[in-house]
């Protein structure tokens, strides 16, 4: 029987040790690995296809297939770098994973590296985050201290090191082919593709770049089944996933569930919106995901569904505002981001960003007209598509789905001169601070 | 003015360790990068001819990386650098008003410290928390769940030098360079300090545990990966 909730990444976070070794094999830890060395390269890869895992960090590509693209008895190295450079707005959970549960993240390499024949990984974290790092730098010397890094592991003849390596601020690193370049010792900026990074990666050679709730999926689908894993979720959005409630909410937080549960069964569990308020608009998984509505709250939090109604399912991170909010501050707010986080390489992308920013602030403050609107939706034709990496199709994302839905609040702004909306009624401290 | 050779001969150490992590050199560029703001606070001109040197770049080449990234400073900070998180969702909870209380309270500009040399400020984007929102970061820190009163109590600690109690953090908050250090993969041993998850990340969790739920039980345990349940 599934719950509704299905902690399996989340299980043992409230355990005061989790992050120890002793903490992480007490809960089951690393037995997943000792099944895996006993188990032949392939059939790692084939159970990962089986159990129709998708890539959690936003794309959804489907994990085992991405290994199965790393070409064999190529006498290449072959590499594995972990996305653990979590920033897109609104992304919450690899964080408290790799704070809580190092050692999941850590496991969940090995047995990749074992199925790709790679023996040198990388976990590329993002440098904002000094616990974090401490932690999941602790959790590698353990587990080389173990055994379970380092030459022969545990006597399988197989020899792996993982190096922590730490950004240093830019959101553009988390696109995987500027994380290489960025991992390779220079700016982060993208490349183009293909070829792609399963063929021509890191320093040339064959790579996989997963996220770290992907990697971290990696050792109960090994120990539980593919079978098990696919047991949960929809037919095409198979398993569990981490669901990031922020916001306008009651109880924010990390809620761990199958695919296709819905905006509302979360808000149900949780409290809902905060006291006297209600919905407005909302992220499904990420600024970069088009804004969605209330008439949204009972789409299944799936691939297909979100698609289906003009958004992604993103990293399921579930960014909730009230009707305190303002959608066109908060337009302006992310596109601000974009412009800031955009490397400048494409030029839709570097000087888009930074002129829909410049008639975003213009509406924000009543100086705007109605043409605007139509200025910025046909900038956003130019923008989408149109540059190597996904930000500046990201970049689209809010200032398209916000026209869609908010156009009158837009046109309000500019019949009273400025913003309706009292900035102080939408913090949590209101006047009281 | 270059290292002395005092300076130099600890970098050169630290360095050589860096470098040995990476199948290629240049790779080792952002952790020296870290380590050269370890020693200075910043980086300083005479840090980033001691990378392009070790690396066998060129010092544009350097600086081009530098200027890239946001954690990298080019001029001095503060002891304590806090960085209030003003991306869409922190802003509005209230990060706006937490940042414009604490520039008021401050005076001072983005990036530059106070005259103490203790605290300096800038704005951040989304720094995954926004369970916690409105975030602020000290040396990169967790801060949750802030108020514009909060966070000028807080600075006003750390000026002072008062005890600060990190929520998700170790007992001890380090230093601007101690935390640069770190990033340059040189561990300060609080690694073992300090929670395993703050509430928020905790709360799907119980609620599960209240209701029971659960994944599915696995199958036997002797069904190898990839082979069916039978089930």
């Amino acid at each position: 029987m599934t719950g509704v909730l299905t902690p399996v990444l989340t299980a043992h976070w409230d355990e005061p040790d989790s992050f120890t070794l002793e903490g992480y094999r007490r809960a089951g830890g690393y037995q997943a690995l000792e099944k895996t060395l006993r188990t032949p390269q392939d059939d790692i890869v084939a159970a990962l296809k089986g159990s129709g895992l998708r890539g959690r960090g936003g794309a959804g590509f489907p994990t085992g297939v991405k290994w199965g693209f790393i070409p064999q008895g190529d006498g290449k190295p072959h590499y594995l770098v972990v996305n653990a450079d979590e920033s897109e707005p609104g992304t919450c959970k690899d964080i408290p994973l790799m704070m809580a549960t190092p050692h999941m993240l850590i496991e969940g390499s090995i047995i990749t590296c074992f199925a790709i024949k790679a023996s040198t990984a990388f976990i590329y974290v993002r440098g904002e985050v000094l616990h974090v790092v401490r932690r999941v730098q602790q959790a590698v010397a353990e587990a080389y201290e173990a055994g379970y890094l380092g030459r022969d592991i545990l006597g399988s003849g197989y020899d792996l090191d993982i190096v922590v390596h730490c950004g240093a601020g830019a959101y553009i690193c988390g696109e995987e082919t500027a994380m290489l370049d960025s991992l390779e010792g220079y700016r982060g900026q993208p490349r183009l593709k293909p070829p792609f990074p399963a063929v021509e990666g890191l320093y040339s050679c064959p790579t996989v770049i997963n996220n770290v709730e992907s990697i971290a999926s990696v050792p109960s689908i090994v120990a539980d089944g593919a079978d098990w894993f696919a047991e949960m979720g929809t037919a095409k959005s198979k398993g569990f996933g981490i669901f990031s409630l922020s916001g306008h909410v009651t109880t924010p937080g990390q809620y761990e569930a199958p695919l296709g549960i819905t905006l509302r069964e979360l808000l149900d569990l949780s409290g809902g919106i905060r006291a006297g308020h209600r919905l407005k608009f909302w992220t499904p998984g990420g600024s970069s995901t088009q804004l969605l509505t209330d008439e949204h709250a009972d789409v299944p939090l799936d691939f297909e569904s979100m698609v289906a109604v003009g958004s992604q399912l993103g990293t399921r991170a579930l960014q909730i505002f009230d009707e305190t909010s303002c959608v066109v501050r908060a337009t302006l707010r992310w596109t601000e981001f974009y412009q800031h986080e955009s490397c400048g390489k494409c030029t839709p992308c570097r000087e888009g960003t930074y002129w829909m920013v410049r008639v975003l602030d213009r509406l924000e403050h009543g100086q705007g007209s109605e043409e605007d609107l139509e200025k910025l939706l046909d900038m956003c034709d130019n923008i989408l598509g149109r540059a190597f990496c996904a930000l500046a199709d990201g970049a689209v994302s809010p200032v398209v789905s916000s026209i869609k839905y908010f156009r009158d609040e837009y046109l309000e702004h500019q019949k009273g001169g400025g913003c309706p909306f009292d900035p102080a009624a939408a913090t949590l401290f209101g006047d009281s601070r | 003015m270059p290292f002395s050779d005092e300076v130099r001969s600890r970098l050169d150490a630290d360095a050589d360790q860096v470098v040995a992590r990476y199948p290629r050199t240049r790779s080792a560029l952002l952790p020296l990068l870290h380590l050269v703001q370890a020693e200075e606070g910043h980086v300083s001109d005479d840090g980033i001819a001691y990378c392009a040197e070790r690396l066998g770049l060129a010092e544009s080449e350097v600086a081009s990386v530098v200027s890239f990234y946001t954690m990298f400073k080019r001029h001095p900070v503060g002891e304590y650098h806090v960085g209030v998180c003003t991306n869409t969702l922190c802003a509005i909870m209230g990060g706006d008003q937490i940042l414009a209380g604490l520039r008021e309270h401050l005076g001072v500009a983005d990036d530059t410290a106070t005259p103490d040399g203790k605290v300096s400020l800038e704005h951040v984007e989304c720094n995954a928390a926004c369970d916690y929102a409105p975030v602020v970061m000290v040396n990169w820190e967790f801060f949750d769940n802030m108020t514009p009163d909060s966070a000028r109590e807080l600075v006003d600690d750390l000026r002072s030098g008062a005890k600060i109690t990190l929520p998700r953090g170790p007992d001890r908050l380090c230093t601007w360079r101690e935390a640069s250090r770190i990033l340059a993969g040189f561990p300060d041993g609080q690694e073992r300090l300090g929670p395993q998850a703050g509430p928020a990340s905790l709360v799907g969790l119980r609620i599960a545990r209240e209701h029971g739920w659960t994944a599915p039980p696995p199958p036997s345990a002797s069904t190898a990966p990839g082979e069916g349940s039978g089930q």
